[in-house]
């Protein structure tokens, strides 16, 4: 390129520049006139419109909380509710000497300890201008009292609000949850789904369980006025208002009774059960032991008694029903006696020989059955009633795990269920595949032979075993397993509609009619569960379980009193009744509680007898010595 | 004292005494509401003060930089900053509903603040590296400069930064002499495809515009400190109604009066008389702005301080268009005045630049 050519480039390119630059001048000008204008318009124009807005007619816009939706069971029973209460509250703002308000508020209702560390936490956490109680639930008594000495106390205002109660305690708390005071991470939260304007009034908010879940629907719409003050700030009238819409009301699946039965029937075990209507997938009972008292939370729980909570061996915040994984034992054996027949690797008639022990061809690795000396001649009837280990030690070992996760993973094993619930966990169908992924090992034909009998890696939670065994009770044919029925307006009428199946496994009669009868005969002499359904008056089918927490070395022996109580093994029994039409299914688990049919078994029959009987369980009844046969 | 005379002259060197007369009487006036607007407590005014001389350090700094210096950081600043960008898309803190954050462990930092000085910085440095043979090509690649920054910034989401950012971009673009005819072109294919996108939306996005065009929809949300916004500027009238007298101000009825609402309270209380006054001096500056565009050395320096100044009136004009609601409510603090410390620091570092292009190019002539 010559100097001359580049030279003309840089005055042309100059010239451009300018002529951009005094287009960008224009512009600017422009859009400057442009603003003077529009304020021009505003301030001198309209000035007389916009000051009597401003001086005489100031405008405040009020928001009105919606009612939040009461939750009650499937009876109507109700379960949590909102009730009108008083509340001394204080705008930390307008106060110079915090703690010595306090301190004189004090002198004329009580505020105790708990309070103001309840206080303290709240104030920690609290959002700009809002007003923080310093004591809830005034007594009538207490509210005269202050009222009388209010004008000492700017800044200090008594407030009628309804209140969240859940009279069922510790016996709902796992599947309804609690709502709380909204925090900064909750506020962030309503702000990216652009709801905050809806949340304007609102002080609580669903922290877990199905308070959570339907939050939206139960929070419901807030309204709000338009209201003129004077000059003072004093209220003049009321120019518009938008009422607020109440949130929906739930009607739950839930039996409240039979609920409350389940609880009770767990006594000091610690553990969870889920009941399921097969028919439709509605639950019927969801217990996890021990619960807590929810009520707590509600206004922000006091420090000491959270960390009694969060502290305690017992974990009684842990959710065991949605997210306990457990090893599923030997409930596991009716799936995989569906799998044997279903890969033809094991035909109804065929027998094997049970001498007590297995071992892989080619290693000295003894599996052990839980009888010691073995069932002798078993066919796959006696092998789910007698829980025959080594029957599916082989079984396992021919169909392999590939089959065995293809097969099991039709009935929900190793993955969420999908219920209206947050947290649930997946639990663990093991794979080659996943090994591999997971722990870079390849697949041992040992691994094998002990997830046969559903230990090893294989882990569920009891909502995953309890819809497994509904698919099983109802066919094949599985419903979405839920906890709401119904979501409706107060007063509204709700369209029933029937419930569609999430899917059909098209498991051939002659299986199911197979297995149904050897899982109907556990709880008959000879089976597993004998003692705990003596003399029952309906037809049962079960399966015993035990899961082991830690392992036995070769060659030992698990002996229980050995063993600190929080090792001992967990305690299973899945069961459905009546064992030919099913109307419930269910899965127990008693932690640390031993033998599924002594511990977990008679758990389930209490259930049984409420639901199809109505018969509930005599209080303070002596603990009858359970008999018959015991697995492993 | 023949001593601090000559410290005197070097502090003054490479600053322009001019800008600085503008700067400061627009600190002045945001000093002065300040303390109006916090109700006479004089937390928030110290507070800017220190924001003031963070920001006036910066400024001194870079005024003092020779021009091949701020041509050498353009890549590394611009590189840096993209990939602290692509860091927050990927680990940044998430606050009120965006992710703007990223916590350094020592100090949260929002990189798309580096952004507002390093994209045009970045365009310009590259405008020059080509000058003597620009091709449609160059643009897009200086196009492409620009999206990439600007579209992490929008995914954070971010609207108010994001829409300066691209148009301290555009400017250069345009200043760089993007054909008319292309400019005109794109235009034409918004406006074409503005159905298309619309009908691809999910319901809450449309849901979020239309909200931006028609305030009164969301009347407890961000409706509401519009309409509050405007009575308090209609209601200052001509004169105003005096200094800590503004109603909507001091009864609790105007939004964010220190950060982005805080043209309302000066007009409450100065009135149109006083915002003709206001807007005089942001023209002063912005003039300024333009005669050290028109005189500036190089090919760079033109571009970078032609899109410093057009930036600052893009600052000045989204932020009281929305407060006298002709524009939507976008979150964009007044240049100068509203309170905050990162959006001090960046707008007195664009300073600096300008004034480092201006005293430079003296020290070249003569």
């Amino acid at each position: 390129m010559t100097p001359h050519v580049e030279l003309k480039n840089h005055q042309r390119e100059r010239y451009l520049f300018s002529l951009r630059l005094i287009f960008c001048l224009g512009f600017v000008g422009l859009f400057l006139l442009l603003l003077l204008a529009r304020l021009f318009y505003l301030q001198v124009w309209k000035n007389e419109y916009f000051d009597t807005l401003a001086e005489s007619n100031r405008i405040f816009v009020v928001p009105i909380v919606p009612n939040r939706g009461v939750i009650t069971d499937r009876n109507g029973v109700v379960l949590a509710r909102n009730y009108a209460g008083y509340t001394l509250e204080v705008s930390p703002e307008k106060i110079k000497d915090l703690d010595a308000t306090i301190a004189e508020i004090g002198k004329v209702v009580e505020i105790k300890p708990k309070d103001l560390r309840r206080f303290k936490k709240l104030m920690s956490e609290r959002r700009s201008l809002q007003t923080l109680p310093v004591r809830t639930r005034l007594t009538d008594e207490e509210l005269a009292r202050f009222a009388a000495q209010s004008f000492r106390f700017p800044g200090v205002e008594i407030k009628a609000r309804l209140f969240r109660e859940y009279p069922f305690s510790d016996t709902t708390s796992h599947l309804l949850g609690y709502i709380g005071r909204i925090n900064q991470k909750e506020l962030d939260e309503l702000d990216k789904r652009d709801e905050l304007a809806n949340y304007m009034g609102s002080d609580y908010i669903g922290k877990t369980g199905i308070e959570e879940r339907y939050e939206k629907a139960m929070h419901g719409v807030t309204g709000f006025e338009q209201i003129e003050v004077d000059a003072g700030g004093r209220a003049v009238r009321m120019l518009s208002r938008t009422p607020p819409q109440s949130g929906k009301d739930l009607q739950l699946t839930l039996d409240a009774t039979l609920q409350q039965v389940a609880v009770e029937a767990f006594g000091a075990y610690r553990g969870a059960l889920v009941a399921i209507d097969p028919t439709n997938g509605e639950i019927l009972a969801f217990v996890s032991k021990p619960g807590y008292d929810p009520n707590l939370f509600i206004d922000g729980i006091d420090s000491e008694s959270w960390d009694a909570l969060n502290n305690s061996p017992e974990v009684p915040l842990n959710n065991r029903a949605l997210r306990g994984q457990y090893p599923p034992g030997s409930t596991i054996k009716p799936f995989m006696a569906l799998a044997g027949l279903h890969y033809n690797a094991r035909a109804p008639e065929m027998e094997i020989s049970d001498p007590g022990v297995y071992t892989l061809p080619g290693s000295s690795h003894v599996y052990r059955d839980w009888k010691k000396g073995g069932h002798g001649r078993v066919d796959l009837f006696k092998s789910v009633v007698v829980s025959c280990d080594t029957y599916y030690y082989g079984l396992a070992t021919e169909l392999g795990i590939d089959r065995m996760h293809e097969f099991l993973d039709l009935f929900g094993f190793g993955k969420r269920t999908g219920i209206d619930l947050e947290g649930e966990v997946p639990g663990l169908l093991p794979s080659a595949d996943w090994k591999m992924k997971r722990h870079g090992q390849i697949w041992y034909p040992g691994d094998t032979v002990s997830a046969g009998i559903g230990q090893g890696y294989n882990l569920v939670t009891p909502l995953q075993l309890a819809f497994a065994t509904a698919t099983l009770a109802n066919d094949g044919v599985a419903y979405q397993p839920h906890l709401v029925k119904e979501m409706r307006l107060a007063g509204d009428m709700a369209p029933s509609t029937a419930p569609q199946p999430l899917f059909d496994l098209h498991i051939p009669p002659a299986h199911l009619d197979l297995v149904k009868r050897a899982m109907a005969a556990v709880i008959k002499p000879g089976g597993t569960a004998v003692g705990a359904f003596y003399g029952v008056g309906y037809p049962v089918a079960g399966k015993t379980g035990t899961a082991q927490v830690i392992t036995i070395k070769q060659g030992e022996k698990y002996e229980a009193d050995k063993i600190s109580e929080y090792n001992r093994d967990h305690a299973w029994f899945i069961a459905f009744a009546p064992a030919d039409k099913p109307r419930i299914a269910l899965a127990v688990l008693a932690e640390n509680g031993g033998h599924g049919g002594s511990t977990a078994a008679p758990i389930a029959r209490k259930v049984l007898d409420y639901y199809l009987l109505g018969k509930r369980p005599k209080p303070l009844q002596a603990v009858a010595e359970q008999t018959g046969a015991e697995e492993d | 004292m023949i001593n601090l005379r000559q410290l005197g002259q070097r502090f003054m060197l490479h600053l322009d005494s001019v800008l600085l007369a503008g700067l400061g009487g627009l600190l002045l006036i945001s000093l002065l509401i300040l303390y109006s607007a916090s109700d006479g407590s004089g937390g928030r005014v110290l507070g800017q003060l220190g924001n003031i001389a963070v920001g006036f350090v910066a400024l001194w700094i870079v005024a003092n930089m020779p021009l091949h210096w701020l041509m050498r950081i353009a890549v590394p600043m611009y590189v840096l900053g993209l990939l602290l960008l692509i860091g927050v898309a990927l680990f940044g803190e998430i606050s009120h509903g965006a992710r703007r954050w990223l916590n350094l462990g020592f100090m949260v930092f929002q990189p798309s603040e580096l952004m507002k000085i390093a994209v045009p910085l970045m365009m310009a440095w590259y405008f020059e590296k080509h000058e003597a043979t620009l091709t449609v090509k160059n643009y897009a690649i200086a196009a492409l400069l620009l999206f990439l920054p600007v579209g992490l910034i929008v995914r954070q989401p971010d609207l108010g930064t994001s829409i300066l950012i691209a148009a301290s971009g555009f400017y250069v673009l345009f200043l760089a002499g993007l054909s008319w005819r292309i400019i005109i072109g794109l235009l034409l294919a918004a406006l074409v495809s503005a159905p298309f996108l619309w009908n691809m939306m999910h319901d809450y996005q449309r849901h979020r515009i239309l909200m931006l065009l028609d305030p009164s929809q969301d009347a407890l949300g961000k409706g509401y400190h519009t309409i509050q916004g405007m009575i308090a500027v209609g209601s200052g009238g001509l004169l105003g109604k005096g200094y800590m007298e503004g109603t909507q101000t001091h009864l609790d009825f105007l939004p964010e009066r220190t950060t982005d609402f805080i043209f309302a309270v000066y007009s409450e209380e100065f009135g149109f008389i006083g915002n003709v006054i206001l807007l005089a001096l942001y023209a002063f500056v912005i003039g300024r702005g333009f005669y050290i565009t028109a005189t500036a050395p190089t090919y760079f320096t033109r571009l970078m301080a032609g899109s410093i100044t057009l930036t600052f009136f893009t600052y000045t004009f989204v932020n009281i268009g929305m407060v006298s609601g002709i524009l939507p409510v976008v979150g964009v603090p007044l240049p100068l005045v509203s309170y905050g410390g990162t959006s001090m620091l960046t707008l007195l570092l664009g300073f600096g630049v300008l004034m480092s292009i201006h005293t430079h190019q003296r020290l070249v002539k003569t």
